[in-house]
């Protein structure tokens, strides 16, 4: 027991500096989709035909293909094919974030459609282009509508970060296992590990339920 | 380019004309050839059935929905809805209030107002708000500002509506129904809205049911019905009571039901 509780403490401030990196890769990878997904979201809705269908192309691909796979092939694959020379840290950011961004703009083009389509008329009947609508009008509330759905994303992406272990990423996954496979102690290290996902999940989710709060539209009543 | 027609109608020009506007919706021909003509300070009333095609003519002759056909000029300049820059600039001085207010709702009423001041007109936020001010006071909201849509009577979100198209200073304003999405004890105040503005000489087409309404304050009314205006003409012409018109007989309707719900 003794043995366990040393094993743990011991490894601990080398995987809280693992969680960083986890932290790093899960809001570098957000805010990479946070950006693309709100760009494919617009595209797909008010776009041209060629916009949709690539837009449509993209998150077919990447929902189609697992993460897993998608890592490899970007960064042993692609990268390399292109002469991009990023790290690893630098290339599971950018899958992921591929990745969850065909994920977000589903979740912002839903909450887009679901806004009444009056205002986007009142909003051109008072000669707003239709790009400032959707600047002023659109997105102010279908990002608010949207952070139910992208929290559990949030959620999903943290733990999918997990995958980045096999490009060699130093994050909370890849320090338990070196841990573990060095000391033995596989039970209680994993344990922590879980434990680390566990709290990093519940903090994430708990600050995006305070945003909602904090932006909630006064009177509006779901 | 802009093409200067008007100027060889009569010594009163219209500030509006519409001519021949068709419009198909999935199949349907709702408007077929309809033109008519404003002058400065006057107000039509389109009355009719629904489904005659009210909504569908306002809506064309801002383009929030493109005719299939049919030319609109504004003060003699006809315009070119193809061109963005040029469509932009009429819609903002043409006001349109609608029947569900179609207010933003994450905005409250003073910013309501004040939004298309910042992001169209490009004013400075504090002058937008000093505008938006002075127009909620003028539909008597002075005390609501801060107010948000969903914390509004559906009879003060038509105001906010009515205050965010007159903040941009339109020359014709176009009415859809603005009292039909509104209970009974609401109608009332967005009515003496629009009598004020009538008053002042506002330009405008309003669409309504409501027939006193039109009896007492109308220029002209406009009878459509399946897409086509079947009559025209002063109120004292087509609604007196011993006038034989169609619009005679459907108003005689709506009254009846009037009576019959109260």
């Amino acid at each position: 027991m003794f043995d366990t509780l040393s094993a743990i403490l011991e490894a601990l401030p080398y995987l809280l500096e693992g969680a960083l990196v986890t932290v790093g890769i899960v809001i570098g990878a957000m805010g990479i989709g946070l950006i693309i997904g709100i760009h494919m979201a617009v595209g797909q809705i008010y776009g041209n035909r060629a916009v949709r269908w690539a837009v449509g192309f993209y998150v077919w691909f990447f929902r189609g293909v697992p993460v897993l796979v998608l890592l490899f092939l970007f960064y042993f694959g692609l990268f390399a094919l292109i002469g991009l020379n990023l790290s690893a840290f630098a290339a599971s950011i950018l899958v992921l974030g591929m990745t969850t961004a065909a994920y977000q703009s589903q979740i912002f083009r839903g909450a887009m459609l679901s806004l009444p389509r009056g205002q986007f008329q009142a909003a051109k009947a008072l000669g707003m282009s239709d790009l400032t609508a959707i600047i002023s009008i659109i997105l102010p509330q279908a990002l608010r509508f949207s952070i139910p759905a992208w929290s559990n994303e949030y959620s999903i992406i943290l733990k999918d970060s997990a995958l980045a272990f096999v490009l060699g990423t130093s994050e909370i996954m890849a320090r338990s296992h070196f841990v573990a496979s060095r000391t033995y102690h596989h039970l209680p290290l994993y344990i922590t590990a879980g434990c680390l996902y566990f709290i990093l999940t519940w903090l994430g989710v708990r600050a995006l339920l305070k945003l909602e709060e904090k932006v909630r539209i006064p009177g509006y009543a779901h | 380019m802009l093409t200067k027609e008007a100027t060889t109608m009569t010594q009163e020009k219209p500030i509006l004309r519409i001519e021949n506007i068709s419009k198909t919706l999935g199949g349907k021909e709702i408007l077929k050839s309809v033109s008519l003509s404003l002058k400065k300070g006057e107000l039509k009333v389109l009355i009719g059935p629904s489904g005659a095609g009210k909504s569908t003519l306002l809506q064309c002759i801002n383009f929030l929905l493109p005719p299939d056909s049919g030319r609109v000029w504004l003060d003699g300049v006809e315009i070119q809805n193809r061109r963005k820059r040029d469509l932009y600039a009429f819609r903002q001085q043409v006001g349109m209030i609608f029947q569900d207010f179609n207010l933003f709702d994450h905005l409250d009423a003073l910013e309501n107002v004040a939004i298309a001041l910042r992001k169209v007109k490009k004013m400075r936020r504090p002058e937008a708000r000093d505008r938006a001010m002075a127009e909620l006071e003028r539909v008597g909201l002075e005390d609501k500002i801060n107010l948000y849509p969903a914390e509004l009577s559906g009879g003060q979100k038509q105001r906010v509506s009515i205050a965010r198209a007159l903040a941009m200073d339109p020359k014709i304003m176009l009415l859809d129904e603005p009292t039909s999405a509104l209970d009974p004890e609401l109608i009332g105040e967005v009515l003496s809205v629009i009598r004020d503005l009538a008053h002042g000489g506002m330009t405008m087409i309003l669409a309504t049911h409501q027939i006193a309404f039109t009896r007492s304050l109308a220029h002209e009314v406009i009878f459509l019905e399946n897409g086509i205006i079947l009559e025209q003409g002063t109120p004292a012409e087509l609604l007196s009571p011993d006038a034989c018109t169609r619009s005679k007989d459907f108003c005689s309707r709506l009254d009846d039901l009037c009576e019959e719900k109260g």
